[in-house]
């Protein structure tokens, strides 16, 4: 809840479509904006307990928020209407925490999450329409729809993981490397609340400790592990604590200044050489587990209508930006149908694109032919099915 | 006019202090002398290396060669090697590059994909392969279906590397062979050496290589001496992956192994000499790919094979090697059906005879040789 104003200072606002009004407002070009409560583990102190916010940050957090649900609803239309298959996990109403870790991190700080990953995937630097294209498994699709849902990658993101836990130690791995090369940059490694009881986390956890590794381990914990709540499947749902010796941070990631100013916090820590910490991003998803589940089998639908209500990410920050009159109430509208246009032209894309040239079936088994076999060929179906050389 | 072989043994702990039945070459060698043949005798020996300075050796040149390249690994630093493979490595490369990892398999190579998707090159060590099963989702699923996964995104040059395969007395739930578990999935490389030669060329070949590479080593062969070529010893020497070599050629009949097994079928060759057969010992090298080329060809040469390995009989490497016979034109050369030798079809059993019981033997490959070639036992 933003407190109070800085200086205001006029600003022109200029409306998009180009009809040439000019409508100026006393708008605010940043604003103090408070964040939420922390809480500490193994911490002297935490992050700020408020921080400036620029008109333009305010308008690109909205946006990015409001591009990732848009898409993910798209996404689950399609999903219904048989355009996606397999699995489909949406990201929505965790908004917050990937666009307000991204305010902070750069393009050289890799990260790697699980397979709820489609948002990441966009602030990663994967537009919309290669995202639905990926899922609907077009050509088109950032992994030329070979991947699918859970296996979208980019420069610096190391996906979309579909074993449980398993990107904890490859995070891990990636900060090793990093430390290695001597490169001043932090490995976001990003878990859920049900991959937190995997013992490969812990191992992950030891050696990254044991080394330094410049890692932040994340736990999403939106409450339920597919369809088993926390209190059902964890001895310990204080996720925060449960890194023992690595510090942690308890995070309100329903609200995307307060996810930013702990993830600054993190980052900060980790590359002034005090090795690994933990964030523990409590947030909440409204879909399901995936597509197949529909998430009222185990909460009730007033829990989920109650979060949407009191506590959604973007319905909030709007709030905020308005109270804080950071951004005018046009803007945010105009920010919303420009993503709404975006999101469409991406479903279209995604629905009429050519699908992957049948040849991709052999490609991209090995990244180069074995030493010895200069023309080796990948075997189909049975022996008479090759792949052409 | 045949260089005499040494054999040194590496001071190893008691329980890895069996001299197995092979100082093959040093049989095969003599056999050959005495009766002629000039397959060996052509090649100029430089000097002598068991399987283990063969694999430091190779670990060590790539490590100096390649900045990104490190060995980590369950006692590979300090101790030097639970089998001393690594011996002096970290003395001479220090922490950074030879790192001793807590006892956490599944969190140990997943560090190490991790590490090599973000353009490193891991030397990732199992102590043995059998430790290997709990960390199994890393090499497949992590490692070797990534680059697929990403449209050709995300490289992973990682060697998996360690014994594979039965020791001496080390019972079921150490003896395990994973050729054919690994050569099963695409994605992977899988090579697996029998001497030092094979050891050096196919380690340094996997280290170089840029996708996910297995080397399936034996125990039981780090200590065996053999003779090395003047190439061999080059710090550029490297043996293609996916070709097999022919040991010994031969024209009656086709031994086809890999790994430790190799050394009993150029001993059984040697014995069946004796009494005029002449075995062809090819010894894959490779796993996968298989060199299908040379076992096509070895088989139209003799029309008979036997397959020898240590896996056990269902959907072993005898059962591929014979699906791939038959897929071929080999099919019609063939006089007989393949037979293939394994691990018998049973958790390996720790006494001593039970266990010999368990594995093929000389003697078992020289009796499989006459029963197919339709000879009298012996």
């Amino acid at each position: 809840m933003p407190l109070s104003s800085s200086a205001i200072r006029a600003n022109l606002l200029l409306l998009r479509g180009g009809c040439g009004l000019f409508v100026s407002s006393r708008l605010a070009s940043s604003a103090m904006l408070s964040t939420r409560p922390y809480k500490l583990h193994k911490l002297e102190s935490g992050p700020a307990s408020e921080a400036q916010v620029t008109s333009d940050e305010a308008r690109k957090y909205y946006r990015d928020m409001a591009t990732v649900r848009r898409m993910e609803t798209a996404a689950g239309n399609l999903y219904k209407e048989k355009a996606i298959r397999g699995f489909c996990h949406l990201y929505s109403g965790q908004e917050a925490c990937c666009v307000g870790m991204e305010a902070v991190l750069d393009r050289n700080d890799p990260v790697i999450t699980a397979y709820r990953a489609h948002g990441w995937t966009y602030t990663r630097g994967v537009p919309v329409k290669a995202v639905l294209s990926e899922l609907t498994g077009r050509a088109s699709g950032c992994a030329k729809g070979k991947g699918g849902s859970m296996h979208m990658y980019n420069h610096n993101f190391y996906g979309g993981n579909g074993i449980v836990g398993a990107q904890v130690p490859l995070g891990a791995g990636i900060a090793f490397a990093q430390k290695y090369r001597e490169d001043k940059r932090v490995c976001v490694t990003l878990y859920g609340d049900g991959a937190a009881n995997q013992g490969q986390v812990f191992e992950a956890f030891n050696m990254a400790k044991l080394w330094d590794l410049p890692c932040i381990f994340v736990c999403e914990n939106n409450k339920y592990g597919m369809g088993t709540a926390v209190e059902r499947a964890a001895a310990s749902t204080a996720y925060y604590t449960r890194g023992d010796y690595i510090p942690g941070l308890w995070v309100d990631a329903m609200d995307v200044i307060t996810v930013r100013e702990a993830t600054r916090f993190a980052k900060d820590w980790c590359l002034s050489g005090k090795g690994p910490i933990l964030l523990e991003m409590e947030t909440y998803r409204y879909h399901g587990h995936s597509m197949s589940d529909p998430g009222t089998s185990y909460r009730t639908r007033e829990e989920v209508q109650s979060m949407r209500q009191m506590r959604d990410p973007i319905a909030s920050f709007r709030q905020t930006l308005l109270t804080a009159e950071l951004v005018a109430e046009e803007e945010l509208k105009e920010i919303d149908q420009s993503v709404r246009k975006e999101v469409d032209e991406a479903v279209q894309a995604a629905k009429t694109n050519a699908v992957p040239d049948p040849k991709e079936l052999y490609t991209n088994v090995y990244s180069q032919p074995p030493s010895g076999q200069p023309n080796y060929r990948i075997r189909g179906i049975d022996q008479f099915t090759w792949s052409a050389n | 006019y045949l260089i005499p072989l040494s054999s040194s043994h590496y001071p190893v702990n008691q329980t890895t202090m069996h001299r197995p039945s092979l100082s093959a070459c040093q049989l095969i060698l003599r056999s050959f002398g005495r009766s002629g043949g000039n397959i060996v005798a052509s090649r100029r020996f430089a000097s002598s290396m068991n399987v283990r300075d063969a694999l430091n050796s190779a670990m060590r040149e790539e490590i100096e060669r390649d900045p990104n390249v490190f060995l980590m690994g369950e006692e590979v630093a300090q101790y030097e090697g639970a089998y001393k493979v690594s011996k002096g490595l970290w003395k001479l490369m220090g922490d950074k590059r030879v790192i001793d990892t807590p006892i956490t398999e599944m969190g140990f190579a997943g560090l190490a994909v991790g590490a090599a998707m973000a353009g490193l090159r891991p030397i990732c060590e199992f102590m043995t392969f059998n430790f290997s099963m709990q960390a199994i989702d890393h090499v497949i699923n992590s490692a070797a279906k990534t680059y697929y996964m990403s449209a050709g995104d995300v490289k992973v040059p990682i060697v998996f590397r360690g014994p594979n395969g039965a020791a001496a007395g080390v019972a079921a739930q150490h003896s395990q062979d994973f050729a054919s578990w690994y050569s099963h999935c695409p994605g992977l490389k899988v090579v697996s050496p029998w001497n030092s030669e094979d050891a050096r060329g196919l380690l340094k070949a996997a280290i170089r290589d840029n996708d996910p590479v297995v080397c399936l080593e034996n125990e039981m062969m780090y200590g065996v001496s053999f003779e090395v070529s003047p190439e061999c010893e080059s710090k550029d020497f490297l043996i293609p992956i996916g070709k097999a070599k022919i040991e010994i050629p031969g024209n009656h009949i086709s031994l086809i192994s890999y790994g430790k097994f190799v050394g009993l079928c150029v001993e059984a060759a040697a014995e069946l000499a004796k009494e005029g057969i002449q075995c062809e010992v090819l010894n894959l090298r490779t796993l996968r790919p298989l060199d299908e080329e040379a076992i096509v060809k070895s088989v139209m040469k003799t029309h008979h094979v036997v397959t020898v390995e240590s896996c056990w009989p269902q959907c072993g490497m005898g059962a591929e090697i014979a699906a791939r016979i038959m897929e071929s034109q080999a099919f019609d050369y063939l006089d007989a059906p393949l037979t293939r030798m394994t691990g018998a079809d049973v958790p390996m059993p720790y006494a001593q005879a039970l266990e010999a019981a368990a594995l093929p033997q000389v003697a078992d490959i020289v009796r499989v040789v006459r029963r197919t070639l339709n000879r009298a036992a012996k």
